[in-house]
């Protein structure tokens, strides 16, 4: 791995002409800017159902579980299939991190941030459900083998929702670490960025001091393969053990021995449809369709194809298995999926899980954005209505047809069921505004291998490491050479045209954003002085965009025109 | 190029001679009748009396004694008749299942490998190729033995017995799946799908070696992906039929994927153990260390998720204690605790300690050490779901069971490495090879 060395054969995991330099500016940016309208909006919304699920909890604990819609033969139903549904979606983060690291993957830098973030609001939410579905949530901590005044009371460490405790726990907790680990580079980055004396502290405290030393850097790159190690049975284990409070009890559907490794191979599969559906909004509002690629999202379809057929072959293995093993219960069991009240749950979940990845072998389709968005929803959508069916269809008709009945949800169970949703997007609409998105520490690992333009210098023969900004700075230049156009000729208008005979040119690169190169491109368009800069509003912005065509956005993003003002004041 | 060592030659030979012999041996010296067996209880009494009582919860095994009759002498001994008979017979399925095993589970790498675009193991193409070489042989060898199976020269597979049948309920509900002809038939499309990919990929890469452009990669990535496919169903299902039909009542969902994880752990434990001796002998010179580290790694990996499946079938099934699922390790449990605690040993406890040192995972004669270990543990595994249900508690590790074992590793070590010196040792066409080549972890 010592090399830079690519077969040419794979695609840029970094699209277009980045430098280190020009990494740090486009992760920082989200961080460094203000949010926009479209965020509050999506915020307040958010805001508001997890309000309205906070409500919904309060009444149940307030009023009794009786207010869901559970009967005495279906005593769980939203609550863990919500339970389970979360849990699920928080596995493809640490995949991501641990697994894919484990297998080398370069692709995982682009996405693990946003993947492990991911984990930890699910899982967060996850852990909502074990609590608040207690009849009596005061006694929860009774559920932890501590001491206590009643002699020897223990808990019984047979039950496998006792093991659910151990794993959530154990799962946040190590998911918190590792996340946070690799997040300590990055936040010392903001940190060194830092204009503001309040953002500065904030940053230094999270970075716990990280100077990036050799020494440093070689312990983070041990620790995380050794937490990278640890995670990835932590991860199988976890959501196994999330699958033995079904597969370890008697009910015909649930006790079925493949559950353990067909529940972590659905948990992935949602879990990547779900990293899909927020990174394919996120590359966009953010601005990072240069480090979360295409190829990203292609390689996350391939993925959910993959695990989808996996979870497929298991529902076959399990419709065969049942008729096979001559049980007539849990051959009623299966018929009364595919034809009994809740058939078109069934028939949903079949649609949704078992045909929709398949699409995904179409190389049109799953490199398509539109598609790879709506169907990483259908999968999410499936995978609810998978728990939901494995766990309503098998309560409410076994044995004795005597307890057989029906589940409806109410509106308190669809209430928490939003408030989660609700809090889970306002932690990560959050993340996405004070955390740097990307591991820009990582994504520099890569740059020189992976990265477009290193790629094209290589393959054209050039040596390794290749120098930056090789193929397009020349192009560039001359373009904007070229393009003397009235676009031009209307910005110099408005900021003024600088006199070489009578004015001395600024040193532009003071301006955080502007390297040599861009100053020389700002020069030929006839931009030398912070007087000028500092004249810029939107108006000229968007005329310098038109102009620029590799660097959109940036002169706004870190307001030029305000550090121009300064620069100039200074002097 | 590999030129095959006279002395590799000579010893396959003679593994194959003595393997031959011994396996003559076991069958000529099953008892002829239910009388000789009587004889055989009388002189070892007290050791068969302990058996009888372990006998009952798998009384199912020879349907037609059904547990309302007491086990009076006669009984007992036309039990142990039968399983006598099948034990010369189980050997050698059992041997034949594991070597096959070894070939299928590299296949199915050597597919992952393609369809992952792995960087790192272009190198060790030539040695998978030349191990999947056995394909053919084993799933011809596997063939004959199910036609003898099913024109009943043995009673391995109970079901295909009519007057078992006849008298077993359980037995004829699965019928629609569990005929001879059926049977038959799956077991060719299973193998004839095997092999054909293995053939188009192994010329497939040939044809890469000496191309121009990268059409032969592109047709093998996808004819890899597509088997992939194909292998996912077609290993659970062979799993079912060739192991899980031998207890016909015993069904459990997770099987064809316990039994895909002794596949890929033994597979790459070969591969690992046949790069050693060929880099031993100087014909691999690109493949260093970092090569065998990772494939070190995927032996430790591998032999965790081994452990994971076989932890969570045995946990689930003795949790639940349903009866009609929990016989199966009951009878395990009662008349094979030696080799069934023991394979946790061989193929858990010790790959863990030895193989989580990064260090050691790159010390060749550790790999060997370990590989063996977890071979003989795996050996154990496919026994231990082959042999209770066709000898029972006659079980034995004597000369049937290692001649088996030794006439089919000496024509598995005859065909891989005669295979390994029908092409260049490196793979030169294939368009990563530059990245496997300078491969440093």
């Amino acid at each position: 791995m010592s090399s830079h060395y690519e077969a040419p054969i794979r695609r840029p995991l970094i699209i277009g002409d980045k430098s280190y330099h020009d990494i740090t500016v486009e992760v920082a940016a989200p961080v460094e800017g203000k949010a926009n309208k479209l965020w509050w909006t999506a915020f307040t919304i958010a805001l508001l159902a997890f309000l309205w699920g906070i409500g919904s909890i309060i009444y149940t604990i307030g009023t009794g579980i009786g207010v869901w819609g559970l009967n005495k033969t279906v005593g769980w139903a939203w609550d863990i299939t919500n339970f389970v549904w979360w849990v699920g979606i928080g596995h493809a983060g640490t995949l991501i991190s641990a697994v894919l690291l484990l297998f080398r993957q370069k692709w995982r830098m682009g996405i693990n941030r946003s993947a492990e973030a991911m984990t930890i609001f699910s899982v967060v939410q996850a852990g909502l459900f074990p609590v608040i579905h207690m009849g009596r949530v005061w006694n929860a901590h009774f559920v932890l083998p501590i001491p206590n005044q009643f002699g020897t009371l223990w808990t019984n460490f047979n039950s496998p929702l006792l093991w659910d405790v151990f794993a959530i726990s154990t799962y946040l907790s190590v998911s918190l670490v590792f996340w946070w680990t690799g997040l300590l580079p990055d936040f010392a980055m903001l940190r060194d960025r830092a204009v503001r004396p309040f953002q500065k502290k904030i940053y230094s405290l999270l970075s716990f001091g990280w100077t990036g030393r050799a020494k440093d850097w070689q312990r983070f790159e041990e620790v995380s393969l050794v937490l990278a190690g640890l995670a990835t049975p932590l991860v199988l284990s976890v959501h196994t053990i999330v699958s033995f409070d079904f597969a370890t009890s008697v009910i015909p559907g649930w006790h079925t021995t493949i559950f353990p490794p067909y529940f972590v191979a659905g948990a992935v599969f949602s879990g990547f449809a779900m990293v899909n559906t927020l990174l394919i909004i996120m590359r966009k509002v953010s601005n990072l369709e240069a480090y979360i690629t295409k190829q990203h999202i292609e390689l996350m379809n391939i993925v959910i194809m993959i695990t989808g057929s996996i979870v497929g072959c298991a529902y076959i293995t399990e419709l065969f298995i049942a008729w096979y093993s001559g049980v007539e219960y849990e051959q009623y069991a299966f018929l009364n999926r595919a034809t009994g009240p809740y058939w078109w749950a069934y028939l949903l979940m079949m649609s949704c899980n078992v045909f929709s990845p398949q699409f995904m072998w179409s190389k049109k389709l799953r490199q398509s954005i539109t598609f790879s968005f709506i169907i990483s929803i259908v999968v999410n959508i499936g995978m609810w209505f998978e728990r939901f069916v494995i766990i309503v269809t098998s309560l409410h008709r076994d044995y004795l047809p005597s307890s057989w009945t029906m589940f409806s949800p109410t509106f308190v169970d669809i209430g928490i069921y939003v408030g989660t949703i609700g809090f889970f997007f306002v932690l990560f609409l959050l993340y996405a505004r004070t955390f740097p998105v990307i591991a820009q520490a990582e994504v520099k690992s890569i740059l020189k291998s992976s990265g477009e333009n290193y790629k094209l210098y290589r393959d054209a023969g050039g040596k390794n490491p290749a120098p930056s900004k090789v193929i397009k700075a020349k192009k560039t230049t001359s373009e904007v050479i070229e393009e003397v156009s009235d676009q031009k000729n209307v910005l110099l208008g408005n900021i003024g045209i600088f006199d070489k005979a009578t004015q001395n040119a600024d040193d532009l690169k003071l301006i955080s954003g502007v390297g040599p190169k861009l100053e020389e491109t700002l020069n030929n368009i006839g931009i030398y002085s912070f007087d000028q800069v500092s004249k810029m509003t939107e108006k000229e912005y968007d005329l310098l965009d038109s102009l620029l065509d590799s660097f959109k956005g940036r002169a706004k993003r870190d307001d030029w025109a305000g550090q121009a003002k300064n620069l100039k004041n200074n002097e | 190029m590999y030129t095959f060592s006279s002395k590799l030659k000579t010893f396959s030979y003679a593994l194959m001679i003595v393997g031959l012999i011994g396996v003559a041996y076991g069958f000529l010296s099953t008892p002829n009748s239910v009388e000789d067996v009587k004889v055989l209880l009388e002189e070892s009494h007290a050791s068969h009396d302990e058996a009888a009582v372990s006998h009952e919860p798998e009384a199912h095994v020879v349907a037609e004694e059904s547990n309302t009759t007491a086990h009076s002498d006669d009984t007992h001994a036309e039990h142990a008749f039968h399983y006598l008979k099948n034990k010369p017979w189980s050997a050698l399925y059992v041997a034949l299942f594991f070597f096959f095993m070894l070939s299928l589970g590299a296949l199915a790498f050597y597919a992952i490998q393609h369809a992952a675009q792995a960087g790192w193991s272009v190198v060790l193409f030539r040695v998978m190729e030349g191990i999947t070489a056995y394909l053919p042989v084993g799933a011809i060898l596997l063939f004959v033995f199910f036609v003898l199976s099913s024109l009943h020269f043995n009673h391995l597979f109970i079901w295909m017995d009519a007057d078992v049948v006849a008298h077993d309920e359980l037995i004829q509900n699965k019928a629609g799946y569990l005929n001879v002809p059926f049977f038959l038939i799956r077991a060719a499309i299973y193998m004839a799908g095997w092999i054909a990919y293995r053939q188009y990929a192994r010329k497939l890469t040939l044809a890469q070696d000496n191309a121009t452009d990268l059409s032969n990669y592109t047709k093998l990535f996808k004819s890899s992906a597509a088997f992939l496919v194909f292998f996912l169903v077609s290993e659970s299902m062979m799993s079912w039929d060739w192991i899980m039909s031998l207890d016909p009542h015993w069904f459990s969902t997770l099987f064809g994927w316990y039994v895909f994880a002794s596949m890929i752990v033994s597979a790459i434990t070969t591969i690992a153990l046949v790069s050693i001796y060929l880099k031993g002998k100087g014909y691999l010179e690109f493949v260093n260390n970092s090569h065998m580290h990772d494939l070190a790694k995927f032996m430790f990996g591998f032999s965790i998720f081994w452990t994971y499946l076989w932890f969570s079938q045995f946990m689930l099934i003795w949790y639940a204690d349903i009866p009609e699922e929990v016989t199966y390790f009951v009878s395990r449990f009662n008349e094979y605790k030696i080799p069934f605690l023991g394979m946790l040993v061989l193929n858990f406890v010790f790959p863990l300690l030895v193989l989580m040192n990064s260090d050691f995972k790159r010390v060749n004669w550790f790999i060997v050490c370990t590989g063996l270990v977890i071979l003989f543990g795996h050996y154990i595994d496919i026994f231990v779901m082959i042999m209770p249900a066709t000898v029972g508690d006659q079980w034995f590790i004597g000369i049937p069971e290692i001649s088996s074992v030794l006439l089919i590793a000496g024509i598995f070590i005859y065909v891989v490495f005669t295979a390994l010196s029908k092409a260049p040792l490196l793979a030169k066409g294939n368009p990563f090879i530059k990245e496997s080549e300078h491969f440093h972890y």
